[in-house]
């Protein structure tokens, strides 16, 4: 599927950041909305402007344990990023209509370019460039759903299956 | 051997940190293609393997990353005893504060007690070289950039190891490194390379996994047939895991096993892997009497 709006990157340190206190700044941006696990590569242009040229997707089981909670405090409605979540956070999105989108990861460039502005961005002093909240808007993002608000999750699928044959391998 | 002042040999590698970070060598571009001829006709696999590919023509045209994490650069650096170490050090890193200002690497270096990005992509130990003195009248600098993503998933097991019944041979590092790949799952961005280092302590034995990604050991093959026989068969079983292109199903999951030994104390028995993504992120600069040269 194609996403287009305003969505937010949050990582590691913003998780921990958007559960110490309710962070009225990102409220807007985050109800209903999408949070992007992602750290860019980000420039000021000539004009002092914020540019984003590279910005895939970050390994989304490290925020595994703030997730479900950060997506009820700020009713978010899509998680974004690579490799799935578990089951806390697969019971938090069906309990808030929400999805996981998987983004490609490793697709910088592509997805720098449906990168089309940077609307703000929050603690980018306190945490850098890959780690602060980035308000983006993006165009057409190619992503796939890989888990639903009904419990399904291909990752589960995939290591179900992919567990198998290791067994089999291993002659266990 | 040419010469070159500070300047000029700053210039060199910020060029050699810009081809490593927006180009894809294209043996790998190659590898990825077959991977793709491979999968299944209208599969998720074959459409993943087609935006990887769209991706990296995209990175090469626009001359910026390939992937947003540009890691942890790692440097191999053989030079004429002549060279100062130090020096060349002192230039590696003028050179990665001056790329990440370019926006060619992602400033990735942040403490770990205060949480601090240190801004300029350079701290203590960041990024990564190693020095080796040879007779050539030739400075040859080998880089990769080592994605933090991939990192998490290496991994290193001691032998023997009740879970996975690997005894200390063959088999037991055959069980250890499709262990490894399946709890990796999509996470270290498959289908990559995967470096193998059989012996050693634990920190020699996973640099020699790491530098395994970056210079094959032996050079075009491995010239233990034993061990040549162990890596072509890793890749069958591995693929068999059906784990493929980014873990979300497929044929491919790893591309190519390389696998380095080192002697060990009796009562160790390391296996040491590391994980390389699909974005092999790897190129040469060679600097001698008829000048500077990339790979």
């Amino acid at each position: 599927m194609r996403l287009s709006g305003t969505i937010l990157t949050a990582r590691d340190a913003a998780h921990l950041w958007l559960l110490q206190k309710r962070r009225d700044d990102v409220v807007p941006v985050l109800a209903r909305g999408a949070i992007y696990h992602c750290g860019p590569v980000a420039m000021k242009d000539d004009i002092g402007k914020w540019k984003v040229c590279s910005a895939g997707p970050t390994t989304s089981a490290r925020m595994e344990t703030y997730e479900g909670r950060v997506i009820k405090e700020y009713d978010v409605g899509i998680i974004i990023g690579k490799g799935g979540m578990g089951r806390k956070t697969l019971e938090a999105l069906a309990e808030n209509r929400a999805v996981y989108l998987n983004a490609m990861g490793g697709l910088g460039a592509l997805y720098g370019s449906v990168i089309k502005d940077v609307r703000a961005v929050h603690m980018l002093d306190e945490f850098g460039i890959p780690e602060a909240l980035w308000e983006i808007a993006v165009e057409d993002m190619p992503a796939i759903v890989t888990m639903d608000c009904h419990g399904a999750s291909l990752h589960e699928e995939v290591k179900a299956a992919s567990g198998t044959v290791r067994r089999s391998l291993l002659g266990q | 051997m040419v010469d070159l002042g500070d300047a000029q040999l700053v210039a060199a590698l910020v060029e050699l940190v810009r081809r490593v970070s927006t180009r894809l060598p294209d043996r790998q571009v190659l590898a990825l293609e077959q991977a793709m001829a491979r999968e299944d006709e209208g599969s998720m696999a074959k459409k993943v393997l087609g935006h990887i590919l769209e991706n990296t023509m995209l990175a090469k045209e626009k001359g910026v990353p390939i992937c947003e994490d540009t890691g942890m650069p790692v440097f191999l650096v053989r030079h004429p005893c002549e060279m100062s170490p130090k020096a060349l050090e002192s230039r590696i890193r003028e050179s990665v504060a001056k790329a990440t200002a370019a926006g060619l690497l992602r400033p990735n270096a942040i403490h770990p007690v205060s949480g601090k990005n240190t801004g300029d992509g350079i701290g203590e130990g960041f990024p990564t070289i190693h020095f080796e003195e040879w007779k050539e009248d030739i400075i040859c600098i080998e880089l990769l950039l080592k994605g933090g993503g991939s990192e998490n998933v290496s991994t290193q097991y001691s032998l023997p190891n009740e879970e996975l019944g690997a005894d200390r041979d063959l088999e037991g590092v055959r069980r250890c490194v499709i262990d490894a790949i399946w709890k990796a799952q999509g996470l270290g961005c498959p289908p990559g390379m995967v470096g193998v280092a059989i012996g050693g302590d634990r920190a020699t034995g996973m640099m020699r996994a790491l530098h395994a990604l970056i210079r094959r050991p032996g050079g075009d093959h491995n010239l233990d047939p034993r061990l040549a026989e162990l890596e072509e068969r890793l890749v069958k079983d591995i693929n068999t895991l059906g784990i493929g292109p980014l873990g979300l199903g497929g044929k491919n999951t790893v591309l190519e096993v390389r696998i380095d030994v080192a002697h060990r104390v009796p009562a160790s028995y390391f296996v040491s892997i590391a994980y390389m993504c699909w974005a092999t992120r790897t190129g040469t600069l060679t600097i001698d009497a008829r000048g500077v040269n990339y790979s």
